[in-house]
Formats: C-alpha cells, structure tokens, sequence
C-alpha cells in the first residue's frame, strides 16, 4: 500500500466521523495550548524580570551596609547586626578600583513635597551626578544632579514627570522651586516617564544632591552604593576590588554585602525557569490523558469497525497494514490536535498579552517544540494497542457479525 | 485449480468440539461454476472461508493452481488472497463512509496499484457493473442489488481467478436476485471460476456443478 493511500484513508475515516474527531481535536488542542499558556506566562514572568533589571543598569554593582550570609538575596531584605555604616568616602574609595566605571551613593528617603498651596509624599533620592547614567535615566527637561564634590550641597532638584503634573499641573515645572520639609530646593530638571523599575516608580521621585538628602534626612550613612563596572567580565574584578577596598577601610572586616545584578538576575532566571518547567510538565499531564483518550478511542472503533476490518482483510490486506491504517489516523487525528493546540494557544497568549500589555508573553521554544511532540508521542504510543488487535482479529468471526 | 484433501475443521467452543468440515476431498478445475446447498450449519460457509484463505483447516492439505498454501505464514496468505481471490458475501460489507467508487477502488489500494493505474480500471470496473452514474454514492444511497453490485466489482477489482460468493442474493428480493446472478455468471462466461452459496434451490440448480453437503461433509456431487 502507498504511504498516499494510507494518509487518504486515514483522512477519510477521520473525515467520515466527524463528531469523534472533533471531541479528540478538543481534547488533544486543550492540552497542547493549555501547555503552551501556561509556560508563555512563566516565561513572560522570567522575561519580565530579566527586562527589570536590565533598566536598573548594565554591568552593576550594588553595594550595602550589613553583611548577608545568603549570596544573591534581594537587595533591601537583608537580616544582620547594626552594620557599620557606608559613607561618603567610602564611596569614593572605591574609585581606585580600575574595573569601576563609574559609582553613585544613594540615600533613600520619605519627604513632604510642597510646592505652593499643594502638598505631596514621595520618595527622595540622594545621589550625584553619575546616577542618571547608571540607572538609565532619561530627562525630558532640563538638566540632571550637577557634576561636581559630591560632599558639597546645592539647593537643586530633578522630579519626576508624574510628580511634576501633581504638583505644577500643566505650567512648566522648570525653575520652579519646592519644599522638602524644611529645605528649599530649585527644580533643574524633569524626568522622562519612564514607569516601573524593580519597585521604584521613577516617574514619583524626586531627586537631590547627596549632601542635600544627607542634611534632610539627618543621616551620613549611604542605603546603597551602585557601581557600574567597565564591561561585563570587568564585574567579577569590580566586585572583588569592592571588597577589598572596604575591608581595608573597615579595619579588616567584611561588614558589606556586594551584589552583582548578573547573580540576582541567575537567581530569579533559575527560580522562574524551574517553576515553568514544573508548570508546564503539569499541563502535559494533560497531553498523556489526551493520549488514553485516543486509546480509548480507537479501541472502541476497533470493535465498531470489526466487519470493515474482517472485510479488509477478505480483500487482501495483511495484519500489517491494518495496523498502518489505524497507526495512520491516530497519528493524523494528533496532528490535527497539536495543530488545533498551536493555534489555540498562540490565541490565548495574545489574549493575555492584550490584558497585561507590559509582561512579554512568548511561549518558550522547548514548548513550542514538547506541547505537539508530547501530544504526537503519546497517540502514536498509546495506538499501538488498538492497532495490534485489529491486526488480530479473526477475519472470519469479524465477518459474520453485521 | 482448487485441490483440497482430507479436510477438517474443528472448532473449541468450551469443553466441547464442534465438527464443522469433516474429511472434505474436493477438486475445482479452472473455470467451473459450482452451487453449494444444504441445512443451515452443515459447513458451507466454513468451506468457502478455507478455499478463501481466510480460514485454515484443522487437519488436511490444500493447493491452489498446483501451489501447496495450507503452511503459508498470514500475510502470505493475504498476498495470495488479494491476487487471486475475490469474495461476495450475503451483506455486501460496503465501507459505509466511502462512496461506490472507493469501494472498488479498495483492493487496488491495499495492493499498491499506482493511482493512473488504478483510474483507469475502476473507470472500466463501474462500466462494465453498470455504477457509473452511482460512483459517487454512498452505500445509504444505494439499493441492495447496487450494493451488491458494487461487492462484485470490488471482488473483481484485482481480475481474480475464483470469484468465492456466500449467499450473494440472501438480502435480496427474488428479482434482484436474479440480476445479481446473471451479473456473478457474466464472470464465469468469462472464464473465471465461480462458486456460490446458497439455500435457494432455483439459483443452486443454474450451476453446473452443484454440491450438496451434510453434516460437514460432501454428500452429493453433481454435474450436468
Ligand atoms: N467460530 C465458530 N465457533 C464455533 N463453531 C462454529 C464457528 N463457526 C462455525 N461454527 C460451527 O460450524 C458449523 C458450520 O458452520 P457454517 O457457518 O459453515 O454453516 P453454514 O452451512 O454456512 O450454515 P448457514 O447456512 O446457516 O450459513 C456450525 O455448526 C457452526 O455452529
Ligand atoms: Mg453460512
């Protein structure tokens, strides 16, 4: 028999029950997309994060007071003593190290923004001038944080742009001048909307000198020196270097965390690769179940189809090709179920992608690939029973029956 | 030619043995048109299954155009049985899903005819059984003498030398019948062997060669 013939008689008796086929379409399309789903939104999770910290900056360097025994811990749940605090020259130690490009201290605050009659609590940054570079930031007026000894203050300011809107609606906020609690501080530039990065919504902030927040907030010890290394191989030298010269600096003790975002960005990478795999794995239980269905199935047309069979055999064929035949259309009706899957799926995916426009959807490639071989081997696999009993059947008995 | 020798077959139903062929001697020249008559359950059917190949005797030798068949493997017989064999049957045993066409297309298919081929002869095949006008039909679509009609094209699909036929015309009135039987004798006039079996006395006494088993065994062999 030509391999032809055997797909068109496959097709026909596909075709010719079409109820059937169609329940096993669902039943294997549900599994596959079902597979497909759920790994693309672990996968936009994995991507979504990945994309986070690529805004906080590339080849970074995060430095903290305190030490952490749990390597690659998010950056502020750290337990430990009362550290020895970071401070200014710390920092600025720091630029001995030739793998350093460039380092921003940063103290975190919460201040009273006021600005005329209105009145608003936001976060305040103190950093320097290098932080625009190293966070990624962009501006849409103005100018950053001047250069300059970060220990001397200035009564400047950047906002950010939804915070500008709050506070001066539609007049530039350009030149203009806010209080933060009791400091005056005169606004020299606006920031691009930007939106969420890992916790800080860029677009609420406001940013000042160092020495200014220092004053503010009534405190020398910096939250968190970033450093941002020459080149991706420069971290690990960074990092090193980092230590050292805080060692030396703190009489020989490692009362520092440093951080490198590529082992934070490993971790998270590892912990949501893992957790679509198992998702995934789960979804294709599904598939397996499609597979006895499919078993079930043919077996049940085994026995309806027992004079075709019988019939088939009177005209000549032999046990293998009765269980080509069967073989055939289990194999087609997977095909079309892992097609129907693709499709549903790739629907779904985009669906979600219209609900959640700002987490990457994408089916990783291994589902793309394991959804319809799973859905194809688990039909092919579970046919064979029904296949050898056709093949068996006694010709003579399958006959006398109507 | 057809040479079956000491023939048995016995059937296991629970602890008993049912005989339903009992040391059958038979010889079928090329070309010979025999009936097989008798009582329900004498072994006709069992008969015409084991010179179809589709059944092997429990004891016994068989050979077909001079060719010893009884020990060939399953598939052996299946190549033998597409080649040479063709078989009617009572209840015509269309593919419901296929059309009158595909029907006879069938053994072509399973013998691996190319499709040009395949064209050609089934063009031929609907002519000559007088279906070209119902090619497309499906099975419901068509009356029981169409129906067998179409059977019989299909068994001659592959130009067999022994057209087996059991009980042909039993699911059908006597006028069609009748047509169907002139249609089984046209195969004959062509040179072909043909053997039918049937519990119509009308229909057996056109043979020319009529047996009369039973009991699972030949009783009667007669020729005119
Ligand atoms: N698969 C089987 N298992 C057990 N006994 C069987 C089987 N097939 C046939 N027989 C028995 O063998 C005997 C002959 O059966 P067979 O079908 O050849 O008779 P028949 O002459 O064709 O009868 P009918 O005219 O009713 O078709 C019967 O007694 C039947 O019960
Ligand atoms: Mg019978």
């Amino acid at each position: 028999m030509r391999a032809a013939d055997l797909v068109q008689f496959a097709w026909r008796v596909v075709g010719g029950y079409r109820t059937r086929t169609a329940l096993i379409l669902l039943a294997m399309g549900i599994g596959v997309a079902a597979v497909i789903a759920v790994s693309s939104i672990g996968e936009g999770a994995r991507l979504y994060i990945v994309n986070q910290f690529g805004s906080l900056g590339t080849h970074l360097v995060i430095v903290l007071p305190g030490r952490s025994e749990t390597a690659g811990a998010m950056p502020g749940v750290l337990i430990g003593r009362t550290p020895r605090d970071l401070t200014i020259e710390d920092a600025l130690a720091l630029k001995r190290s030739a793998a350093v490009r460039r380092l921003a201290p940063l103290i975190v605050g919460a201040g009273d923004i006021r600005a005329g009659a209105l009145s608003r609590e936001a976060p305040v940054l103190g950093s320097t001038a290098a932080l625009m570079d190293i966070r990624h930031m962009t501006l849409s007026q103005g100018g950053f944080l001047p250069e300059g000894d970060p220990r001397l203050s200035q009564p400047v300011c950047v906002v950010g742009a939804k915070l500008a809107t709050e506070l001066f609606g539609t007049r530039p906020a350009l030149g203009e001048w806010l209080r933060i609690g009791d400091w005056r501080f005169r606004i020299v530039g606006v920031l691009a909307a930007q939106g969420q990065s890992l916790g800080f919504n860029t677009d609420e902030i406001v940013i000042v000198p160092l020495a200014a927040a220092q004053a503010l907030f009534d405190t020398e010890s910096l939250f968190r020196i970033l450093v941002e290394a020459k080149s991706r191989e420069d971290i690990s030298v960074a990092k090193a270097d980092v230590e050292e010269i805080l060692r030396e600096r703190h009489e020989g003790k490692r009362d520092v965390t440093v951080i490198t975002q590529d082992a934070v960005l490993a971790t998270f990478d590892r912990i949501l690769r893992a957790l679509t795999l198992a998702v995934g794995g789960l979804a294709a239980i599904s598939l397996a179940v499609a597979g006895i269905l499919i078993m079930n199935v043919m077996l049940i047309a085994v026995t309806q189809r027992r004079s075709e069979i019988g019939l088939l055999r009177a005209l000549g064929a032999t046990g293998q090709q009765i269980r080509l035949a069967f073989f055939t259309e289990a194999v087609l009706l997977a095909l079309g179920g892992a097609g129907c899957g693709l499709a549903v799926g790739k629907l779904g995916q985009l669906a979600i992608a219209q609900l959640y426009p700002n987490i990457p959807f994408t089916p990783p490639w291994w589902a793309l690939v394991a959804a319809p071989t799973t859905a194809i081997v688990t039909s092919v696999v579970f046919s064979v029973l029904p296949a050898r009993r056709a093949a068996r059947l006694d010709p003579v008995q399958a006959l006398s029956k109507r | 030619m057809i040479r079956l020798q000491g023939i048995e077959r016995v059937f296991r139903v629970g602890e008993e043995a049912v005989h339903a062929l009992r040391g059958v001697d038979l010889e079928i020249e090329a070309g010979e048109y025999l009936s097989i008559m008798g009582p329900s359950g004498s072994g006709k059917s069992t008969l015409l299954n084991i010179i179809g190949l589709l059944d092997r005797p429990s004891a016994g030798r068989y050979a077909l155009d001079a060719r010893d068949v009884t020990g060939l493997s399953d598939d052996d017989q299946a190549r033998v049985r597409r080649e040479k064999i063709g078989f009617v049957f009572q209840f015509f045993h269309l593919v419901p899903r296929l059309t009158a066409a595909q029907n006879v297309e069938l053994p072509m298919m399973l013998a691996g005819i190319a499709p040009a081929e395949r064209a050609k002869r089934l063009a031929q095949l609907l002519g000559d059984y007088g279906l070209s006008d119902r090619a497309g039909h499906r099975p419901d679509q068509l009356s029981g003498g169409q129906c067998q009609r179409v059977a019989i094209a299909r068994a001659m699909a592959m130009q067999p030398s022994v057209l087996l036929a059991d009980e042909p015309t039993g699911n059908l009135d006597r006028h069609t019948g009748q047509d169907v039987m002139a249609v089984l004798e046209a195969v004959h006039h062509a040179g072909g062997t043909l053997l039918v079996v049937t519990h119509d006395p009308e229909i057996g006494a056109r043979a020319h060669r009529r047996l009369r088993m039973v009991d699972g065994a030949i009783a009667a062999d007669e020729r005119s």
